[in-house]
C-alpha cells in the first residue's frame, strides 16, 4: 500500500460496516414484530385461520431477521472497548448508563419473551402466548430508545460534567429526555415500521402476482398499506423537523448536508448539483435549486437564515482551536438526498397501492405488484443513508464539541489488527447476508399451509 | 454499602449467571456429538435449551454493559487488551446463534449438519476463551502507567490461563451433562447420565485444582492473603466433590444443583482474588487497574443502582417462569416436541 490507513481510519471503516449491517436487520425488526402482532391479534380477536397463517408466515421471516440481529449486536457492544478505548474511557460514565439499563430493561425482556413466543404454541394459553409477541416487541422499541438515547448523548451532550477529562453524569433526566433522542426514536421507529411493511407489502404483492393464495395475501397487503401510507408520510415530516433541531444544536451538520458554504437568507435548497462539494470548489457547476425551500427545513420558517460552512468553521476554530472542522460535505449531501427522495418514494409507491386497493385493481395491476416487489430494498437503503448523514456529519467530532474521533480510538491497538478483525468480519457477515436473503426469499415464496393446531402432547413429565 | 463495591459484586454475579445458565448451553453444545446418535436426536438435545439460550447470552451483553457503565477504565483496557480473544469469542458467538435459529431453515443436504458442527465448535471455543480471559484479569498482563495494554496477544496465554480455559470447558461439559439429564428422557437420558459419569471425575478434580491454582496466583501476583480468596474456593471444591456423590447416586437434580453451585463458586473464587483490583498488571504491578481508579462517579453509579434493583428482580422473574413454562423433559418415545412451528409449517 501507497497511502496506509491509520488506524482511525481503520477502526471507522470497521465501525461503519458493522454498524450500517446491523442497522439492516433492527428496523426490520422493529417494524415486522408489531405488524405480526397485529396478525395473531386478529386470530385470536377473529379466530380465522388465514391470519393465524399470516401469523407464521411473517413471524418465519422475523425470526430469520432476529437471528442475524442479536448476533451481529454483540459486536456493536464490544467494538467500543475494542476499537475506541479511549472514547469508552471518556464516556463510560454517561454513555454505558443507558447500554447498561437497556441490557437490563430490553434485552431481557425480547429475548426471554422471543423465546417463549417461538417455543410456547403448544404450552400457554392463546392469550398469555399473544402477550409474550407484545411483550418481546415492546423490549425491541424500548432498546431502540435506550441505545438512541446513548447516540443522541454524542450528537447533543447534556446532563454531564467534565471531571479529570472525563464526562460524569450530572442529571440522567436530561439524558433520558434528551430533545434530540426523543425525535431520533421517533424517526427510527417510523423507519423501522416503514421497512415492516414495505418488506410485508413487498411480499404480499410478490405472492399476489403469482396467483398464491390471493386471499391471505390480500389481507397482508391491506394491513401493510394501513400501516405504510400515514407511517410513510409522517416520517417525511418528523425527518425534516427532526433538521430543525439538528440545525440548532450541530450546524456544522446541516450546512454541510447542504453543502451551503456561506450564510444565507433566505437559502434555497438545492435538489441535485454537480460540484461545490470542496472548500477550493464552492459553486457548483449545474444545479437544479428550489427557492427558499432550505429556509423553511432548516428553521421552519420561509425566510430563516442557515449560516454557512465557512462561518461555522470560523466559530469552532474560535472555541476549540485551530483545525478543520467540516464534515466530508459530498458524502453527507448525497447522504440526505438519497435518504429523502427514497423516503419519498416509498411513499409515493405506497399512496399508489392504497389506491389501487381502494379502487379494487391492485391484484390486477401486475406491473404495480412488481414495482412493489422492486420497492423492498428502498427503505434499507435510506436508513443506512439517513445513519451515514448522521455519523458522518457530526465529524471531526466523536462526541459533538467533546472529543475528536481521531483522539478516541484504542493506543494498543495496532493497524495489523484492526485489519485482521475487518476482514474476519467482513468475510463471515457477507457470508450470513448471502444465506439470509437466501433463506428469506425461500420463505417468502412458500405457500403458507394450513396446519392442525391441535397436536398430541405428551403428560408433563417434571424435571425436578 | 459502597457503590463501587456494590458494582464489582453485581458484575460478578453477572459472570456467574452468565456461567451457569449459558455454561449448560455451551455443555448441550459440547455433547451433540456425543450424546446425540443422529440429527433427531440431536436436534431434541439443542430444544432443550431452545428457548432459553438467548436470554441465557444477555447476562453477558448486560455484564459487558455494566462494567462499560460502572468501570469504564476497565472495560476498556480489557477489550482494547484481548482484542484478538474478544474477536474469536464474538465470531464464535455470531455463528452460535445463527446456528440455533438457521438450523431447522432447510432441508438441504448437509445445512442441517454444518450448523449442529458450528453449534459445536463454537460451543468448544468460546468458553475456552472466557476462560482464559477471565483467568488473565488475576493473572495479568503488562499495562502502562496510563492503565493501558502494552503487551500483545501472546500475554494472555500463560500456564495458569491456558489451564483455566481447558477447567472451564471440562466444567461446562460436566455442567451441560447434569442438565440433560434433567431435561431428557429415555435413551438420551440415560447417555446423558453416562456423559456425567464419565466427566464428574476429571471435572471435578480440575475444577478443583483449578481453584487452589487460583488461591496460589492471587498471592502470588495480586498481593493476597490466603484468606478470603480459599473460602469460595473451599466451598467450590466442596460443591464439585459433592456433584461426583451425586452424579454416582443418580440424584440428578441434586448433581445439576452443585454443579451450578461449583460454576458459582469459581466465579467467586476469581473474583475475591481479583478485589480490590479488577485487572492485575504483570508486570509493573503499581500500574493495576483497581475498582476505585476505574470507576464512574458515584451519581452515575448511584441511578444504575435504582434501575438495577428494580428491573433485576423483574427479570429473575420471568426467567425463572420460562424454565418453569419448558420443564417438560424431551426425547424417549416418539414424542410431539415443541419444535418451532413457525418453521415446520413452511419447511415442508
Amino acid at each position: 500500500m501507497t497511502v496506509a490507513a491509520s488506524a482511525v481510519d481503520l477502526a471507522r471503516i470497521q465501525f461503519a460496516t458493522t454498524t450500517l449491517y446491523h442497522f439492516l436487520f433492527v428496523p426490520l425488526t422493529l417494524g415486522l414484530g408489531p405488524i405480526v402482532a397485529v396478525f395473531q391479534t386478529v386470530w385470536h380477536r377473529t379466530g380465522n385461520e388465514a391470519w393465524l397463517r399470516l401469523t407464521k408466515f411473517f413471524g418465519t421471516l422475523f425470526l430469520i431477521n432476529f437471528a442475524i440481529g442479536v448476533a451481529t449486536g454483540l459486536v456493536q457492544e464490544f467494538q467500543f472497548g475494542m476499537n475506541w478505548s479511549v472514547y469508552s474511557e471518556f464516556v463510560g460514565d454517561v454513555f454505558g448508563a443507558p447500554l447498561a439499563i437497556e441490557g437490563l430493561a430490553a434485552f431481557f425482556l425480547e429475548s426471554t419473551f422471543l423465546g417463549l413466543w417461538i417455543f410456547g404454541w403448544n404450552r400457554l394459553s392463546p392469550r398469555i402466548h399473544l402477550a409474550t409477541l407484545w411483550i418481546a416487541v415492546a423490549g425491541t422499541w424500548l432498546s431502540a430508545y435506550f441505545i438512541l438515547v446513548a447516540n443522541s448523548w454524542m450528537q447533543r451532550p447534556v446532563g454531564y460534567q467534565l471531571n479529570d477529562g472525563r464526562a460524569e453524569l450530572t442529571s440522567v433526566w436530561e439524558l433520558l429526555s434528551n430533545r434530540f433522542a426523543i425525535w431520533a426514536l421517533a424517526h427510527t421507529i417510523l423507519a423501522g415500521l416503514t421497512i415492516g411493511a414495505v418488506v410485508v407489502f413487498g411480499v404480499a404483492c410478490w405472492n399476489l402476482v403469482r396467483g398464491q393464495d390471493p386471499a391471505i395475501f390480500r389481507r397482508a397487503a391491506k394491513v401493510s398499506l394501513i400501516v405504510l401510507v400515514p407511517v410513510s408520510a409522517l416520517n417525511l415530516w418528523v425527518g425534516s423537523h427532526f433538521g430543525i433541531y439538528t440545525t440548532e444544536y450541530q450546524p456544522m451538520k446541516i450546512a454541510a448536508t447542504e453543502a451551503q458554504w456561506t450564510t444565507c437568507q433566505p437559502c434555497a435548497f438545492s435538489l441535485f448539483q454537480i460540484g461545490g462539494f470542496t472548500e477550493n470548489d464552492q459553486t457548483p457547476a449545474f444545479s437544479i435549486q428550489i427557492p427558499r425551500l432550505l429556509s423553511f427545513l432548516a428553521t421552519d420558517s420561509f425566510s430563516g437564515e442557515v449560516e454557512g460552512i465557512d462561518a461555522v468553521q470560523q466559530q469552532y476554530a474560535q472555541r476549540y482551536g485551530a483545525g478543520d472542522y467540516i464534515p466530508p460535505v459530498r458524502t453527507v449531501y448525497w447522504a440526505m438526498r438519497t435518504m429523502a427522495y427514497l423516503g419519498t418514494l416509498v411513499f409515493l409507491v405506497a399512496a399508489l397501492g392504497a389506491f389501487l386497493y381502494w379502487r379494487g385493481r391492485l391484484e390486477r395491476t401486475r406491473w404495480f405488484l412488481w414495482t412493489a416487489v422492486a420497492t423492498i430494498p428502498l427503505p434499507f437503503v435510506a436508513a443506512l443513508a439517513g445513519w451515514v448523514l448522521t455519523e458522518v456529519g457530526r465529524q471531526p467530532w466523536i462526541v459533538q464539541g467533546l472529543l475528536r474521533t481521531s483522539e478516541a480510538n484504542s493506543p494498543s491497538v495496532s493497524e495489523t489488527m484492526i485489519i485482521g478483525s475487518l476482514a474476519t468480519i467482513a468475510v463471515l457477515y457477507a457470508a450470513l447476508i448471502v444465506l439470509d436473503v437466501w433463506l428469506m426469499r425461500r420463505y417468502a415464496r412458500f405457500e403458507p399451509e394450513p396446519r392442525a393446531e391441535t397436536e398430541d402432547l405428551p403428560e408433563p413429565v417434571l424435571g425436578f | 454499602m459502597d457503590l463501587q463495591l456494590f458494582w464489582f459484586l453485581l458484575i460478578a454475579f453477572l459472570w456467574a449467571g452468565y456461567f451457569v445458565l449459558e455454561g449448560f448451553d455451551f455443555g448441550v453444545g459440547m455433547l451433540l456429538p456425543f450424546v446425540g446418535r443422529n440429527q433427531r436426536e440431536r436436534g431434541t438435545l439443542l430444544e432443550t435449551i431452545g428457548p432459553v439460550w438467548d436470554g441465557n447470552e444477555v447476562w453477558l451483553i448486560v455484564a459487558a454493559g455494566a462494567t462499560f457503565a460502572a468501570f469504564p477504565a476497565w472495560y476498556a483496557t480489557m477489550f482494547s487488551g484481548f482484542y484478538v480473544a474478544l474477536l474469536l469469542i464474538v465470531v464464535l458467538l455470531i455463528v452460535r446463534v445463527v446456528s440455533f435459529e438457521w438450523r431447522e431453515k432447510s432441508e438441504t443436504p448437509g445445512w442441517q449438519a454444518a450448523w449442529f458442527g458450528a453449534n459445536v465448535v463454537a460451543s468448544y471455543g468460546a468458553p475456552f476463551l472466557w476462560g482464559v480471559a477471565l483467568a488473565t484479569l488475576l493473572s495479568g498482563v503488562p499495562l502502562n502507567s496510563d492503565g493501558d495494554f502494552a503487551g500483545s496477544f501472546g500475554d494472555l496465554f500463560s500456564l495458569y490461563s491456558v489451564f483455566a480455559g481447558l477447567v472451564t470447558v471440562l466444567l461446562f461439559a460436566f455442567h451441560g451433562a447434569t442438565f440433560l439429564t434433567l431435561r431428557t428422557q429415555g435413551e438420551l437420558h440415560e447417555r446423558a447420565v453416562r456423559a456425567a459419569r464419565l466427566l464428574c471425575v476429571a471435572a471435578a478434580a480440575a475444577g478443583a485444582s483449578f481453584l487452589l491454582a487460583t488461591v496460589a496466583v492471587a498471592v502470588d501476583r495480586n498481593d493476597k492473603d490466603v484468606f478470603p480468596p480459599i473460602l469460595p474456593a473451599a466451598l467450590g471444591i466442596a460443591a464439585l466433590v459433592l456433584a461426583v456423590v451425586f452424579v454416582a447416586g443418580r440424584r440428578t437434580a441434586w448433581a445439576f444443583a452443585m454443579t451450578a453451585f461449583g460454576i458459582i463458586l469459581t466465579v467467586a473464587t476469581l473474583f475475591t482474588s481479583l478485589y480490590p483490583r479488577v485487572l492485575v498488571s504483570t508486570p509493573g504491578f503499581e500500574n493495576s487497574l483497581t475498582i476505585e481508579g476505574a470507576s464512574s462517579s458515584h451519581y452515575a453509579l448511584a441511578v444504575m443502582t435504582v434501575a438495577a434493583l428494580i428491573l433485576a428482580p423483574v427479570v429473575l422473574l420471568y426467567e425463572g417462569w420460562t424454565y418453569y413454562v419448558f420443564r417438560v423433559r424431551l426425547g424417549g418415545e416418539e414424542v410431539a416436541s415443541p419444535v418451532d412451528l413457525v418453521a415446520r409449517q413452511s419447511g415442508t
